[in-house]
């Protein structure tokens, strides 16, 4: 089943344009890498695909409520001397789900807490997010984001910043999140998911490719930017 | 102790004080953790510009001055989304304009300093029936907001990008702080002065921020703290025949540093 589809879509701010007759559709249990330059507009793209841009031109069509993405924003964007604790900033993801209502259900805490083992942190609750390690810190908000999302993850960048080991295992767990059905949407600047485990690419910049995976590597947008990644063969 | 209760005045500055430091220690959280705690300070001193401007013109001081202040609010924090260093800067000129104007105001047309003094140190003489009243129904509001808002306002704070994804408008709730702390600062520098009311917002959240770990913790120890420093600095202003406001500042300086002192030790 189609999850969303972009048609022909301009995107930008004040009347101008930073991207321009953008076609692509993501199916349910995709894993989508969006690649391309800085300023290439893929902060751009997330925001509409959030729903926080209105498109200048084409059309952005859901078939799932933009409010339930679950969203990992870039991690630099957060202050890490924040004083909080784990199961606070995992809980906030159902955020989306209060609709109407003040306070969290018992069902919201229940998929916080549900989310809080997938992720690994069991015994970890009352952590205080600030002591934690950087790898830890994007599990919490992957959780966060799990907690928020019904079937799409939007990932903005999000091992920057980790060391290998890190960004490996957290790797692993996005693709097994995949596997297990979560709809992926991932900007990175890092080429290595995009080469094992995206099923689409989409690449931003002077020209513009979406499609599969394999396609794009055969395609000239793709060997270029393997190349200046330093994969030559 | 009793004693001094018996005076309509104290008892009035009393209970606006205590409300109005509640209210500052709430609603400083959120403004301390986005780096707003520069607003507080500005918009005092934009309060001052027109407390001064109203005193000069004979306009009914809170009923110019709010509408002012709330005004300067939501503009700085517009700036302030804007590009955090024009931000700063836009807060600093502000401030400092306000403060100039409202002396050279007073000063030129009433020739006296004993306005520019209360003012800028606040009187617990100052604290009419009026300002009783209205502490009472903004402590109401921000006691409701900080409780029905919570889950919202926690969020925010700590990811407004996230906030958003989820649907949450942020800039409405941020002039909401606004309004809220405009209101706030007004009613406390009547008392506590244009210069110390700053100390109101910022010292208990950083008090609480040496001991507490988490959110909830923070508002808690902060709402306790700001309590607690009031009635201390209240008390001892009067033993003492210290100014009120300066006291008070002195009470939250004292126990930050308390605070900051004993986490150390503790981690140690």
């Amino acid at each position: 089943m189609t999850v969303f589809t972009a048609e022909h879509l301009s995107l930008g701010y004040e009347g101008q344009a930073i991207l321009s007759d953008i076609s692509f559709s993501l199916e349910d249990g995709d894993y989508l890498c969006i690649v391309g330059d800085n300023g290439a507009g893929k902060s751009t793209l997330v925001k509409a695909v959030l729903g926080l841009l209105e498109p200048l031109g084409g059309t952005l069509r859901f078939n799932v409520s933009a409010n339930s993405i679950g969203y990992l924003p870039q991690s630099s964007q957060l202050d890490k001397a924040f004083p909080t604790v784990v199961r606070e900033v995992v809980l906030s993801g159902a955020l989306s789900r209060l609709a109407g209502r003040f306070f969290y259900s018992r069902a919201d805490r229940a998929r916080a807490e549900e989310n809080i083992i997938r992720m690994g942190l069991k015994g970890m609750e009352n952590h205080s997010f600030q002591e934690l390690s950087g790898g830890q810190r994007q599990r919490v908000l992957l959780a966060r984001a799990l907690t928020a999302a019904e079937r799409v993850l939007l990932l903005d960048e999000p091992v920057s910043g980790l060391d290998i080991h890190s960004a490996s295992e957290l790797y692993a767990l996005i693709s097994h999140l995949n596997s297990q059905g979560m709809t992926i949407i991932m900007v990175t600047h890092d080429i290595h998911p995009a080469l094992n485990s995206a099923t689409k690419i989409l690449h931003l910049g002077r020209s513009i490719f979406f499609g599969a995976r394999d396609e794009y590597f055969a395609s000239e947008e793709g060997r270029n930017y393997l190349k200046e990644a330093g994969h030559n063969d | 102790m009793i004693e001094m209760f018996s005076y309509a005045f104290i008892q009035r500055a009393f209970i606006t004080g205590l409300l109005v430091s509640l209210c500052a220690s709430l609603l400083g959280v959120p403004l301390v953790l986005r780096r707003y705690s520069m607003i507080g300070d500005g918009l005092s001193h934009v309060g001052f510009g027109a407390l001064a401007a109203a005193s000069v013109f004979s306009l009914a001081p809170m009923a110019f001055t709010i509408p002012v202040v709330i005004a300067a609010a939501v503009l700085l924090l517009r700036l302030n989304e804007k590009s955090r260093i024009s931000g700063d800067s836009a807060v600093a000129l502000a401030a400092s304009s306000s403060l100039a104007l409202g002396i050279v105001l007073i000063s030129y047309v009433r020739g006296t300093n004993t306005d520019i003094d209360n003012f800028l140190f606040g009187s617990i003489l100052s604290v009419s029936a009026g300002d009783c009243v209205l502490s009472v129904v903004l402590s109401l509001i921000v006691l409701a907001c900080c409780v029905l808002l919570y889950p919202r306002l926690y969020a925010l704070t700590f990811d407004p990008a996230f906030a958003r994804s989820a649907g949450v408008r942020v800039d409405r709730y941020t002039t909401l702080i606004a309004i809220l702390s405009a209101v706030t600062i007004v009613l406390g520098m009547r008392m506590l002065g244009s210069l110390l009311i700053s100390a109101l917002i910022i010292f208990p959240c950083m008090s609480a921020m040496r001991f507490a770990k988490s959110y909830r913790a923070v508002m808690l120890i902060s709402a306790a703290d700001s309590i607690v420093c009031f009635i201390l600095g209240f008390l001892s202003s009067y033993w003492l025949g210290t100014p009120a406001g300066a006291s008070i500042v002195v009470v939250h300086l004292a126990a930050f540093l308390i605070l900051a002192g004993a986490s150390r030790l503790r981690r140690a």
